[in-house]
Parts: C-alpha cells; structure tokens; sequence
C-alpha cells in the first residue's frame, strides 16, 4: 500500500469505529524502512535491513478513552482492533479531560519542510559500510595508543507516519535520516578508555566527513587516558556540550505539561516566574526546516509551532499535549507526541538553549579550579525536587586550563540551584539532534570523590 | 510440536518444511549458522491516576528475524509480515552476510524444547479479565492513599505481557516458549509544609494474575509506595565523599548488575573491551563473595524456560569466593571463543539481534547477622531503595542511584537522606565486601535492563552487604 491508500485505510478505520459505537476515533500508522552496518577494526561486523509497519488506534466513549496497536493491517486484524478498543474503553473512567483536541487547534504547516533527502533511503548497504570503515579507520590512524575499538556504525533510514481523526485532520509526513558513529578504545598503562563521536542529518549529504568524526572520536578517547579521582569538594563546573545537553532533557522533564499537572515538577506553579539565570533563553521550535524535531504537524494533529519556554531566566511556558493542558487551563503548545501503544505523550521538537556571546575557552579561562564534565552516567535525577547526582568524567580545570582526566566522581546540586547559578553560557551551539545546548558554566556544586 | 510453536502454524501456517526452506534461503550464500525467531506479543495495560483510570491498552506485535552468521558477521533483516515471500525475502537480505557457496543442507528439525515450566500453572494474566486487573489498581491505590494524609497523589500502573516464541535453527533445533510476565507499580507524592517528595514501588513477575492476590499484594506495594515518599519528606542532604556503605537486602543488588554484570558478558570480553577482559581464575572480590546468574528460578522476572536462541537457560557461577569463573554466553560469543553456551542470549524483540544479557543476577547469602553489620559502622550510609544505575564497561566505572537510604551514625541507623548517586569501579567494588548477611533477597520484579538500544527484564538480588569504602555523591561535604 502506499500513503495514499493507507491514508485512505486508516481514515476507513476511523469511520468504522464511529459506526461500532465510539463518539471519537484517532488512527496512527507507521512504516518505515532501515538499514544499519557496523564495522570493526576494519572487518564487516553486522549488517541490518528491514520494513516495518503498525497501527494505533485510540477510541472515545465519550470521556472514556481506549487504546490499541498492532503489525497487522489486514482487515480482520483490524476488525478486532477496533472491537477491542471499544471494550477496554469501557474500562476506563470517563475523564472530563480525555479526548481530541478542539477542531479549530487542528491543522498543519503548510509547504514542504525539507524532512525527507530520498538520498537517504537511497544509501546501499557498501556506501554504509565503507563510511563506517573510513571513520574507525581515522581515529585508530590517530595515535598508537586507540588499540582496540567498539566499531564504526552508519545508520540509515526512513519513516512515515500517518494521522487521521473524526474530526477530519489528516496527515502524513515522511522523514529520512542518516547516522555515523565511531567508538575508539584507547589502552595505556594497563587502563582501558572509551568514548565516542557521531553525526546525524536528514540525508547523508548532511553527515560530517567519516574521518572528521573519527578524528573526533579519537581525541575525545585519548584525553581520558591517566583519569584520576579528585577529592570531595564545592566548585564551578562547566558543562560542555554534550553534557549541557543532557541537563536540557532534565529541565524537558520538569517543563513537560505531564510532570506538571501532576505537580511532579520542580517548576509546576512556576510560571511568569524568574527560575534561571538572566541569560538563560529556551526555545522549542518544531517549524525549523531540516531539522530533526521538525514536523508540520504534533501527535494529535496541532500544527506545530515556536514556543519560547524560559526567556532571559523568566518561565514563560510549559510544553502542552491537549490533555495536559486542559488540566492546567492552558492552550496546547502543539507538542503531542504519539507512539503507537499509548495515549499522546508530551515531546520536544527542536529544543535549544539560545547561545551566548563567549568562547568557551573564556569560559574555562575564567575557572581558577573547577570541573570541565564531558559525560555523565546514571539515572540521578529527581525532577520532583530537582535534586541531582549523577557520575561525571571530565577534565579537570586548574588555572584556567584543562589539566588532567577525572573519572569516578560525582556532580550533585539542585537543579532549582543550578538553572541560577548559571553565570556564562557559551557561543558554541552546535545543532546535532534535536536537543542543543553550547557550553555552560555553573557555580557552587559538589564534587564528590576520594 | 509444542504449543508455542504450533501457535504459528494454526494462526499463519508457518510449517517445519517451511522453516527449512526459509533456513536454505539465509544459508544461499554461504554462512555457518541461520536461524529464524517468530514472535507474537500481546500486551495489556492499565493507568489510574487522580482515582481514575485514565488509560486502558491493549497491543499485538508480531514478526520474524532472520540471522545469519558467518565468522565473526552477523546478517540480520526481520520482516512483520509472515507471508512466505516476505521471510524469504528477509531471508535473502539476511544472507548477503556471507560471500560463498550456497549451504542447502540443512539438518533435520527436531523438537528440543527445554522441557520445563518455570512460569507456573494457571492461565497467563493477559488472558484474565480487565476488571479483575482494575481491581488491583485501586486496590494499590487506596493502600497508598490510606497510609498518611500526606500522601497527595498516586498513580498506579499495570501492565502484563504473553511473549510467543518460536526458535529454528540451522543445526537442526526447533524450540518454543510462551512467557507471560506481569508487573504492578506504584507512584506517590507526599507533602508537607511545601515540600513535596517521591515514592515508588513494583513488582511481579511471569506469573497469572493471582500471583498479586497471594505473594505480592497490591496493598504492600501502595503501602512501599507510600512510606518511601512520606519518609523522604523528612530527608536531610546526603554526605559527599568516601564512606562505609551498607546495602540492605533485595533490589540493591543492582549494584552487581552494573558493577560485574553487565562486564562478564562475553561480547564485550571476546573484543576484549571490558574492565573485566582477561581476568578468568583472578580474584575481583572478596573470598566472601560468591556470585550467580540464574535464569531458572521459578516465576521470577528474569527467567525464562530458554533464551531468545532456543538454548535453555541455566544457574552459571560468575564469580566463586571471590575468584572470577565465568562469562554469560551468547551464541556467537560461545561458538567463537570455543565456551559452552550459558542460556544468556537475549533480544527485546524479532526486529533485534540477540547478544549476552543477564537474567536473575544475585550474590548467595552469607554468615553475618545483619544487625551486626550496621552495627559494625561508625559512619556510613545505609541504602536501601534505588533508582537505576549504569556503566562503562571499558573503563569500569559504575553508578546507582539510591531513592531511599538513612545514615549510619555509631552503629545505629539514624537519619533519612536525600537521594545520592554511589560510584565505583567495577573490578575492585566487591574486593572491599567485608561482611556479607544471611538474609539474601531477591528484587521483587521490578528491573529492566537496558544494552545497545535494548530492553529486557531482569532480577537482582543481595543479602545485606558491607562496603569498606565507596563514594557516595552528595552534596553535603
């Protein structure tokens, strides 16, 4: 079938669950086609190629909502689908929030936003191969010290999704994406390293050069050689990129509309408020062209749109599926997300932390004795509190200047503390993905260590 | 034939003969060994929320992987339609792997099912009534709202799942398993005086729906739930820095999972990537200290009848006394290092390649009373909850982070703490094991483990454990 004839089956799907008795229905399909290599020194590791595709359906009995999916499009497949949806919506309690959006939320950016590079689903598996070889072949090239590898891999792939619902919305949109990662193990003295770089565009024209990821990698992998532990104590810390990006999905925990009805957010009730550093901007855009957040339309058919979530530290808004924000009065900010099996989350298109005016290599100049965090492990983070502890490798500042390798340590504060104690905020955003963030400094947190 | 795999011959007219065909296919090109992996999953679920049931689910997956392995290559393609020319379609795609003459002769299929029933009697919870799992929703969620008036909120989850499993093989096996596997959870929010706080608990397990009327009730796990979040609410910041760390029974054996677990797998130690590459006969504990992973205990989350290659699962000794024995095989770990298979092949889905994963992973009881063993501290920290954790395998640095844990003040328990990240090495966190309790405790089926863009589940368990010195990372110097 091509996306024509499923938009037709899933908008026949939804008549029908009229027709048995839903007062709503909404019908998601999904497919797509992958191919991902890996290589390892310099040797065919695995190669994986496949389609897929699957339903969901989400059905109303007035404010009772159920939900169902499946891999079988076949019409009797279906026919159960609906009939089972039906009956589990009978279990659910009617929810005065439960159900689409309103008519007029629903709509989709017009014109085409450059998400498709048919170059990418046109990548042979020998194109895959050989990029993934050129960068694992690069980084180990670097220095005799890369002894060992986790490989190269190079992924590659496109997806559709398709949405339709009673009220008459009817999307589809079609993206592609290409990857290419190199994992260098560096070994010295007995001690074993690893680390890690990539990158991921719409099509592989957008890729960095192999060589330049695993050049990259290398240098990455060879400056934790020597780690040491530091001693216990209170000092500023700069996130690079990487890291400053893994804050940014904690603080989409907290702004996300779910943990906020539920008051599950150190920022619910926060709103208009100043919760940051002035120079903190946050800005969710799902209008950018190429970009990998990008979409014309959300998970139940709300265009998409920019919505500015801190501006210079001041809460300005959360980010809203229909449901959430109803339960908080609010309008939604076109940010559902849907997967298959459930009932529309809350996600981020392209999510940004807006850079600053300075180099990072200021930034660090400006740290007497302090933390550079390249990478944090661990699940440590409450978003209830905004308590925060999670294992840190880095380098360590001393004069303003990276020094020496730290593993085995500890960063932990408050997130409440540190979005305020962010006193500099790099000019090195980088878009890779679609959660960025340049390189920021922030004060006062504990290092635990020996 | 048994159930399982006669479940895709009735239901998609997947024969014997046509697995041979399929397997002919994937070995055209050449290639040592092929096999096929049907999967049919269905899955239910229930949320409650603010007192009602805010979302009712109900899913089907099904869908075959082709693998192929030639040497050290793997050749994978998965398709979600079984219709024959989609699998030898995939079968086809899968054999590009291989470069040489085709292998046609493949060994005859026999039956070699593992012959046991490790989920027990009774029908599978996906098969009971809806309304029999929304009771033990509410029930949960009344317990953890009629514990304290403090608690403010609670979300219950339930969710269950019958996993239909078909393995063939190139050398002849053709084996079959259907896995239940249930799990109840539980959320709470309890404030006081502005400050709000976090609880959580679950378990379950592959077991019928009466597994929660009879060994885990819905009402100590409201009630887990509940005292986590209402105790927090009391917490003082965590210390920061080096520290006697006690570990009390059950769940924080996740420390063995990230800290040697996921390092004795044998992919990483063929590639010789892992912290623990090499060190097979070495000492990596203390001779208190006997650890295993074992997927056949009955019922528990991490078993299973066999893994996802059809091999049965087994007890395997990781480390005896403190000495390092033996790494978690896969299939292609095991052919290529020359090991015998352990039954740790594992994968989340058809659309994944199998690798080394645990199952139940514990440490076996030992001598100490456990009051002893806080006694034993003058300061330290005594954790008893946690959250998840994770490691880097080459370097061997681990984390796990502590939801619940009090300090140890001249050998009292004293204080609760704020949540705290603890960090250590790998290779030498068990050496500093200087008292190991009598009460080992199994998880009670709660974790999930995640490797390589896969989830699957898993136990853990400990008896009360003593740490000489670990990091633990807090903010309160």
């Amino acid at each position: 079938m091509n996306d024509t004839e499923l938009t037709e089956l899933a908008a026949r799907i939804v008549a029908e669950a009229g027709r048995r008795g839903a007062t709503a229905a909404e019908c998601v399909i999904r497919h797509g086609r992958e191919l991902s290599v890996t290589v390892r020194l310099g040797e065919t590791e695995s190669i994986k190629q496949a389609e897929g595709k699957a339903l969901g359906l989400r059905v109303f009995r007035g404010q009772q909502a159920g939900v169902t999916h499946s891999s079988d499009l076949a019409w009797p497949a279906v026919s159960a689908m609906l009939d089972a949806a039906l009956t589990i919506a009978g279990t659910a309690s009617p929810d005065p929030a439960a159900g689409l959006p309103r008519a007029e939320e629903l709509g989709q950016l017009a014109g085409d936003l450059d998400l498709y590079d048919p170059a990418a689903a046109a990548v042979t598996t020998e194109q895959a191969l050989e990029w993934a070889r050129r960068g694992e072949q690069a980084a180990l090239a670097t220095d005799p010290r890369l002894t060992n590898s986790d490989g190269g891999s190079c992924d590659a792939g496109e997806s559709t999704k398709i949405l339709v619902n009673s009220l008459g919305f009817q999307g589809c949109v079609r993206r592609s994406s290409c990857s290419l990662s190199v994992v260098p193990i560096a070994s010295h003295e007995g001690a074993m390293q690893r680390d890690y770089w990539y990158s991921v565009a719409r099509g592989p024209e957008g890729l960095e050069a192999p060589e330049a990821i695993g050049r990259k990698a290398a240098q990455r992998t060879l400056r934790r050689l020597g780690a040491r532990k530091v001693a216990t104590q209170r000092v500023p810390v700069v996130f690079d990129p990487q890291a400053a990006r893994s804050l940014l999905g904690h603080i989409l925990e907290a702004v996300s509309g779910e943990s906020v009805y539920r008051e599950a957010s150190f920022l619910a009730g926060k709103l208009g408020q100043q919760v940051a550093a002035s120079g903190l901007t946050l800005v969710d855009d799902g209008t950018l062209r190429g970009r990998l957040g990008s979409s014309p339309f959300d998970g139940e058919g709300l265009p998409t749109r920019r919505t500015t979530v801190m501006d210079g530290g001041r809460l300005e808004s959360y980010l809203l599926n229909c449901y959430s924000a109803r339960k908080l009065s609010l309008a939604s900010t076109g940010n559902a997300s849907r997967g298959l099996a459930a009932a529309p989350g809350v996600g981020c298109h392209n999510f940004t932390l807006l850079p600053g005016a300075i180099t990072p290599e200021e930034i660090i100049a400006g740290v007497p004795s302090g933390l550079y965090v390249t990478e944090f492990i661990g699940f440590g983070v409450n978003a209830v509190t905004g308590d925060y502890s999670r294992g840190a490798t880095g380098l360590w500042i001393e004069n303003g200047r990276l020094a020496y390798p730290v593993e085995e340590i500890t960063v932990a504060g408050n997130l409440k503390d540190m979005l305020r104690q962010v006193t500099a905020i790099g000019n090195d955003l980088e878009i890779r993905g679609a959660v960025n963030a340049p390189t920021l400094l922030i004060e006062g947190l504990t290092i635990a260590g020996s | 034939m048994s159930d399982a795999a006669s479940f895709f011959t009735r239901h998609y007219g997947v024969t014997a003969a046509d697995c041979e065909r399929y397997l002919a296919a994937a070995l055209g090109r050449g290639g040592e060994y092929a096999d096929l992996y049907f999967e049919h999953e269905a899955t239910s679920s229930l949320t409650l929320e603010e007192g009602m049931v805010k979302s009712a689910a109900q899913g089907i997956s099904l869908g075959v992987g082709v693998r192929v392995l030639s040497g050290e290559r793997t050749g994978y393609a998965y398709t979600d339609d079984l219709a024959p020319e989609k699998i030898l379609r995939a079968a086809g795609v899968a054999a590009h792997i291989a470069s040489g003459a085709a292998r046609t002769r493949i060994a005859g299929l026999g039956e070699t099912n593992p012959g046991r029933n490790l989920y027990g009697p009774g029908p599978a919870p996906t098969d009971a009534d809806m309304l029999a799992k929304l009771a033990l929703v509410r029930r949960a969620e009344q317990a953890a709202r009629g514990h304290d008036p403090r608690i403010v909120q609670v979300r219950v989850g339930y969710a269950d799942e019958l996993r239909r499993v078909w393995v063939v093989s190139s050398d002849g096996r053709s084996s079959s398993d259907a896995q239940p596997l249930a799990r109840l959870s539980v959320f709470c929010l309890a404030r006081e005086n502005g400050v709000t706080e976090k609880g959580h608990a679950g378990g379950g397990g592959r077991v019928p729906l009466e597994f929660f009327d009879h060994e885990l009730t819905p009402e100590s796990l409201g009630e887990q739930a509940a005292r986590e979040a209402v105790q927090q609410l009391a917490a003082r910041p965590c210390p920061a820095g080096e520290m006697e760390v006690v570990l009390g029974p059950g769940w924080p054996g996740i420390l063995l999972h990230e800290a040697i677990g996921h390092g004795l797998e044998a992919d990483f130690n063929r590639k010789k990537t892992s912290a623990f590459s090499g060190l097979i006969g070495r000492r990596v504990a203390s001779d208190k200290c006997t650890v295993v992973d074992n997927g056949t205990l009955p019922s528990r989350r991490g078993s299973l009848n066999m893994d996802d290659e059809g091999q049965p699962t087994q007890c395997t000794t990781l480390i005896e006394n403190g000495i390092l024995k033996g790494y978690m095989q896969d299939h292609l770990s095991a052919r290529l290092t020359g090991a015998r298979g352990t039954g740790n092949g594992r994968r989340q889905s058809y659309a994944h390649m199998p690798m080394p994963r645990m199952t139940n992973t514990y440490m076996l009881a030992g001598h100490d009373d456990p009051e002893d063993i806080v006694r034993s501290v003058r300061r330290g920290l005594y954790a008893v909850n946690f959250g998840g954790g994770q490691v880097d395998i080459t370097n061997g640095k681990f984390v796990f982070s502590a939801s619940e844990s009090y300090l140890i003040e001249d050998g009292r328990i004293t204080a609760p703490v704020k949540g705290a990240t603890l960090i250590g090495n790998g290779p030498d966190v068990l050496t500093r094991v200087s008292m190991v309790g009598h009460d080992l405790k199994l998880d009670q089926g709660i974790g999930s483990c995640g490797k390589d863009g896969q989830t699957v589940p898993v136990g853990v368990g400990i008896p009360t454990l003593k740490i000489d010195r670990l990091t633990v990372g807090g903010t309160h110097e």
